[in-house]
């Protein structure tokens, strides 16, 4: 069996490609980075590919307002080859940045705008699986750091009533391990209902905030040091993987 | 015609809320009603409505903000409009960017000439005075690169808003080059050595004596001789061009003349003499492990066999002073270019931080030396900035340029003392990775070959940033060169970043590179050129043709081109079979590039001009032709009074007071705004446990499929400096080596940088000063084994200035010494944190306390409450060769895994004060299972330790010499005393 092809697109101020490939090759796919002008200037195909997956980063240093920037580029020139990738039946993904750029080009519901504080802020979140996505199979609960600027979910009350009827809101904060243990409000950012991912086109399209390849490992765990104190303790085997992963492995297992 | 498009919030704006807080901080609370923010975008380009409305639509999304054409009316009430835009020159990245989206979704090229301007308007709502908005204008904006107008509502209406102004850099044609005679008096030749070359017609805003210059040199007469001197052997008079050039390329910032020049009995000076001396002598015991040491924009140690680590920690307080937001972005991003200018290009992987400031006003503990009101000038026109301001600014610079460059920013600190209130020390760092090898070269290696094209990449060339290297090379004061000041754009950056190190390198398209900084072009193709491969007794040369760079706008005479440091930039020497194809990767990513000359073998640096030779010098007299001087020291020893015994029953309070401190309490409100987890890998976080306690040192995995990392940590004690600036020198590498060990690096494989921070650098008092604190780096560090692999001063931190009532007021930074560690932690899995992990688990003291209340923050604060200098004459001593030894079993017991927590110590005892307020250097507190203790103990026989408690409970306490309970602290009151000073911040 082949493995399944993930491609993580680069440029402009994106900086999360090499976590991401990683994640993906962890999960047992190949993966990617192409530069979007190698898109633009048709040297890549989308059609080889089986995933897309727009990762985090700063591209245009979110001047003019996170993620449009790049999304207009991709509209501009990418947008037939997009709408044919997702016309058949392949996975898409975006992350923080990489979720502002597909809000702003269209490809997921709703908005995100400056959180509350209007500050950037860097943490970890608690989050509960609130809708039904290959992306999240399996999963129910998963803690994950988050760190932007503008990360506030928004859109109208039908929107937000029709994403919840069609459960496609992949995440939303929840107070749980972390949340307790350092003592942190659930929701970050002031996003609305707690969203923090939203999924479209039948849950095939996941996009959201936390960065689930931030989380790949045990040692990437905010409190993993404790943790492996207990482990040592009761004799356990050290964890290896961390939370993030298993939804990476969702994505390559729907090919397989 | 210009036409201007406003972009406002269809939604809740929470960056209003925050505004409207930030105006009632200004002295306005319960006056400002509300606040709207407005983003404008000026259009310099004949657009038609169709293609205005298209505008509209890239810069607006729809779900979030409604766009409107030229005099917008906001859609609520409002009594004031503010508006904040760039000054002309000034980088305005939203409105570069907002450039490239319309270019490209219109498909409509803007010509040279046009452009989009960024401002952003503020509307506001309240019981407000004409002054009270001008104030708030005030608050908000820094005149030295913002412009600001403020109108009452029937003003803006009455005008239809704030107009079109666009602000294009409009030069006066300059005259071109200009001959200098030198053949004056030494009054004169001293006056352009100190105040710059004469100018016709000045443009910045400075004393009118200092009107017709174009600003210091920082050239002393005797350079100002061998000057003249060369040029009558040469029988011609320098250009314009050649001083500048000579001016930046000997400056101090350049050539570190204070640690160069012979010293007393140190002929070969302190650098050479001390520093490098002590890392030779370390390289001889550990060969290997220091692949490249002070010869490169970075230092270099061996990672694995793949891979090299680099290092590199700058200062930028001068630019900082001036503008906090600019001064810091530029610094962190400046120094990322250190890394891409190490060999053939590091990935820059890590960013750290070190902030010295005032007291911010407002905060407990700031006192009338913190907040005093300073001016530069005596006509009391120039303010320095508020230490809230200073210190917002360049916080806010540190998060833009890291988080915007997606490098990970973990290891920090700030540090608070009001001889910081005219000169932050803001310190910035970059580690690198870099592979051994591509394609059979080595790539830290690098030299340009004759016939090489000189490429310049990145940014473009403007007046910013003219003067930077011989600006920080003199004291702040009116003269200061307002071009000084910059904004990075971490973007255009980042781009270049990505093209270089992550596809050119690999491609072998360029033989060298290194980055535009202090002196810009001058210096970076200069010190290529001098690195140009030939066989012996030749010499390598350069010749460039100013006309062929890039530049911002139109106007620029040639030597403002030939040494203005505008950011972004790296210099290439690129073979001339190669240009095609990196030319080619360059413009598919994004990057301009241009060839700008060519390298020689002819031993001479020539530069042209209009197709004039403007510049024609012996590369040797360039770099080599500065004059030494002998500098002379002489010690003396200040007195201090002793804090007195303070009770038992004030120790509780003592210790809330401690921890709320500046020095000491919690500053997550900047550990949580720099993103430490990007690039996937972060190990122990800068904020740990479940208190999230800001932690000594963090480490991080630079090769994601590596079991290995890196751990940072820092050491600095400027309050020392008032004691004994050697134990300052040596107790900031003890900490440093101590903290990175504790969180996991192996003894063998720790490296230093050292960052002075020095005053007043000629006056005798302060060399002996800098000998002891050098002679410290020595002893310390070639007792510990961690050589010195790179480092950078900055040695006039001082300022001349007045305060309200126009009295001259003069301040010098304390003699501040930041080491920054570097070292390889063998196996991640093995780090642990700070936090007590189990209740139930043994304490452990490791280490020696003794009476070293001096200089301490006890000190401090007992000298405060006592309105007396009580500072205390011992400050803890480093005993190098017992530390170590205890350090190694430490080591061997983490790797081992007794431990569960440990903290480093900051700080035979007496007192009960003094044992628990000494900052004695050397010890450790560590937390270990119960089932572990008998192995650890086996394990650390042989040095001093205790165990001194138990985990557990929800209070602190502590039992005094006679058994009695001297402290208890519940956990709750302690944290939040830790959390209280910079709440809300």
């Amino acid at each position: 069996m082949k493995k399944p092809k993930a491609i993580i697109f680069s440029g402009y101020g994106l900086n999360c490609e090499e976590e991401t490939k990683l994640a993906f090759e962890r999960a047992g796919g190949e993966a990617d980075i192409v530069h979007v002008n190698d898109l633009v200037d048709g040297l890549v195909s989308l059609r080889r590919y089986q995933i897309l997956a727009v990762p985090g980063g700063f591209s245009y240093g979110d001047d003019t307002g996170s993620g449009k920037a790049y999304a207009h580029k991709i509209k501009n020139h990418l947008a037939e080859e997009i709408e044919k990738f997702f016309a058949a039946d392949k996975l898409g993904m975006g992350i923080c940045n990489g979720f502002q750029i597909l809000t702003n080009a269209g490809l997921l519901p709703g908005a995100l705008t400056y959180n509350d504080s209007a500050r950037y802020t860097v943490r970890w979140v608690d989050l509960e699986v609130a809708g039904e996505s290959p992306w999240l199979k399996g999963i129910r609960r998963i803690t994950l750091p988050i760190a932007h600027g503008e990360g506030k979910f928004v859109g109208s009350k039908e929107l937000l009533d029709g994403l919840e009827k069609g459960k496609a809101i992949a995440f939303r904060y929840v107070k749980g391990d972390i949340c307790a243990w350092q003592e942190l409000p659930a929701n970050p950012n002031g996003s609305l209902r707690d969203i923090a991912g939203v999924l479209a086109r039948g849950g095939r399209i996941l996009g959201l905030m936390p960065h689930p390849e931030r989380a790949q490992v045990f040692t990437q765990l905010p409190h993993w040091t404790t943790l492996r104190e207990g482990c040592v303790r009761e004799g356990k085997p050290l964890p290896k993987e961390g939370p993030g992963l298993q939804i990476f492995k969702n994505a390559v297992a729907y090919f397989k | 015609m210009p036409s201007r498009i406003d972009v406002q919030s269809s939604i809740t704006d929470a960056r209003a809320a925050v505004k409207e807080k930030q105006f009632e901080d200004l002295g306005f609370r319960g006056k400002v009603e509300r606040v709207a923010v407005v983003d404008s975008y000026v259009i310099d380009a004949p657009f038609n409505q169709r293609q205005l409305q298209r505008a509209g639509k890239l810069l607006a999304n729809p779900l979030l903000e409604t766009f409107s054409m030229n005099a917008s009316t906001p859609s609520q009430e409002f009594d004031w409009a503010i508006e904040i835009g760039a000054r002309p020159g000034v980088t305005d990245n939203m409105g570069a960017t907002a450039r490239e989206v319309i270019a490209d979704g219109i498909r409509r090229k803007f010509r040279t000439s046009e452009g989009v301007y960024y401002s952003q308007v503020f509307f506001v709502s309240g019981k407000l005075t004409r002054t009270d908005a001008e104030r708030i204008a005030e608050g908000i904006h820094n005149p030295l690169i913002q412009r600001a107008s403020v109108k009452s509502r029937s003003e803006y209406e009455h005008d239809g808003g704030f107009g079109v102004a666009v602000p294009r850099v409009k030069l006066r044609s300059h005259s071109g080059v200009r001959k200098v005679n030198l053949e004056v008096d030494d009054k004169e030749l001293d006056a352009i050595g100190k105040q710059g070359i004469e100018d016709r017609g000045g443009r910045r805003a400075c004393p009118p004596e200092l009107q017709r210059r174009r600003g210091p040199l920082a050239l002393d007469l005797d350079a100002m001789k061998a000057i003249r001197d060369h040029f009558r052997t040469l029988k011609r008079k320098p250009t314009d061009v050649e001083l500048e050039s000579l001016a930046q390329t000997w400056s101090e910032h350049c050539k570190h003349t204070i640690f160069a020049n012979p010293l007393d009995e140190i002929q070969g000076g302190l650098f050479r003499e001390y520093i490098k001396a002590a890392t030779e002598k370390i390289m001889e015991k550990n060969p290997g492990f220091c692949v490249s040491v002070f010869k490169d924009n970075s230092g270099a140690i061996a990672f694995d066999d793949e891979y090299l680590i680099t290092h590199k920690v700058e200062t930028h307080n001068s630019p900082s002073a001036l503008d906090p937001f600019g001064g810091a972005i530029t610094g962190i991003v400046g120094v990322n270019r250190d890394t891409l200018g190490f060999g053939l290009g590091a990935k820059p992987v890590i960013n750290t931080y070190g902030f010295c400031f005032a007291c911010p006003e407002n905060l407990r503990g700031a006192n009338s030396k913190d907040t005093i009101e300073l001016f530069r000038d005596k006509e009391r026109t120039q303010k320095i900035l508020s230490p809230r301001r200073i210190m917002d600014g360049v916080v806010a610079g540190v998060n833009a340029g890291g988080n915007c460059s997606g490098i990970p920013t973990p290891q920090g600190f700030a540090f608070f003392d009001p001889r910081y209130r005219a000169k932050p020390g803001v310190f910035v760092g970059t580690v690198g990775l870099i592979p051994r090898k591509r394609g059979g070269r080595l790539l830290h290696k690098k030299g340009a070959r004759p016939g090489n094209y000189i490429v310049m990449a990145g940014g473009r060339v403007g007046l910013d940033g003219i003067h930077g290297a011989t600006f920080s090379s003199v004291a702040l004061d009116a003269g200061s060169p307002a071009a000084a000041v910059q904004i990075g754009d971490p973007i255009t950056q980042k781009k270049l970043s990505d093209a270089l190190v992550k596809e050119a390198r690999d491609k072998g398209l360029y033989t060298s590179i290194t980055d535009n900084g202090a002196g810009g072009l001058s210096c970076s193709v200069a010190e290529m050129a001098k690195e140009v491969g030939l066989p012996a007794g030749r010499q390598g040369g350069c010749r460039v043709n100013l006309d062929r760079v890039p530049l911002k706008y139109p106007g620029l005479a040639p030597w403002q081109i030939w040494i203005s440091e505008s950011q972004e930039r790296m210099t290439l020497a690129v073979p001339k079979e190669k240009w095609k194809e990196l030319f080619s990767l360059c413009r598919r990513r994004g990057v301009e590039a241009a060839v700008i000359g060519e390298f020689t073998d002819s031993g001479r640096c020539v530069v042209e001009s209009g197709g004039k030779v403007v510049m024609d010098l012996a590369m040797e007299f360039l770099h080599d032709g500065w004059v030494r001087r002998e500098l002379i020291s002489r010690a003396v020893r200040v007195r201090h009074g002793e804090p007195k015994e303070m009770p038992s029953t004030a120790f509780n309070d003592t210790i809330l007071e401690l921890l709320a401190r500046p020095n000491i309490a919690s500053f997550a409100h900047i550990s949580s705004q720099y993103d430490h987890e990007v690039q996937g890998g972060s190990v122990t976080k800068p904020l740990a446990g479940r208190g999230r306690v800001n932690a000594d040192a963090t480490v991080t995995k630079p090769v994601l499929d590596s079991k290995q990392g890196v751990v940072l940590a820092q050491g600095l004690y400027p309050t020392y400096s008032d004691i004994s600036v050697y134990d300052m020198a040596a107790s900031a590498i003890d900490t440093a080596v101590r903290a990175a060990i504790a969180a996991g690096a192996h003894p063998e494989r720790i490296a230093l940088l050292d960052n002075f921070c020095w005053c007043d650098s000629y006056n005798p008092e302060r060399l002996a000063q800098l000998k002891d604190a050098v002679r410290a780096c020595y002893d310390t560090a070639v007792a510990y084994e961690t050589p010195f692999i790179s480092g950078k001063d900055t040695m006039f931190n001082d300022f001349k200035g007045f305060d309200a009532k126009g009295k001259p007021v003069a301040i010098s930074v304390p003699p501040t010494l930041l080491i920054s560690a570097i070292g390889i932690v063998p196996d991640v899995s093995k780090c642990t944190s700070l936090d007590f992990k189990m209740p139930g688990d043994a304490i452990y003291l490791l280490g020696e306390t003794h009476d070293e209340i001096g200089g301490s923050e006890y000190a401090v604060l007992q000298s405060e409450r006592a309105k007396k200098d009580c500072l205390g004459n011992r400050t803890p001593r480093v005993d190098a060769e017992r530390n170590m030894k205890l350090y190694r079993a430490l080591a061997r017991v983490l790797a081992r895994g007794l431990v569960a927590s440990l903290r480093d110590m900051p700080g035979s005892h007496t007192r009960d004060d003094f044992a628990l307020f000494s900052e004695s250097q050397g010890r450790v507190l560590v937390s270990v299972a119960p089932s572990k203790c008998k192995e650890f103990e086996a394990a650390l026989r042989g040095n001093a330790f205790a165990r001194i408690g138990t985990v557990g409970g929800n209070a602190v306490c502590i039992r005094g010499w006679d058994g009695s309970v001297a402290v208890r602290i519940g956990v709750r009151a302690a944290l939040a005393a830790y959390r209280s000073t910079f709440k809300g911040y």
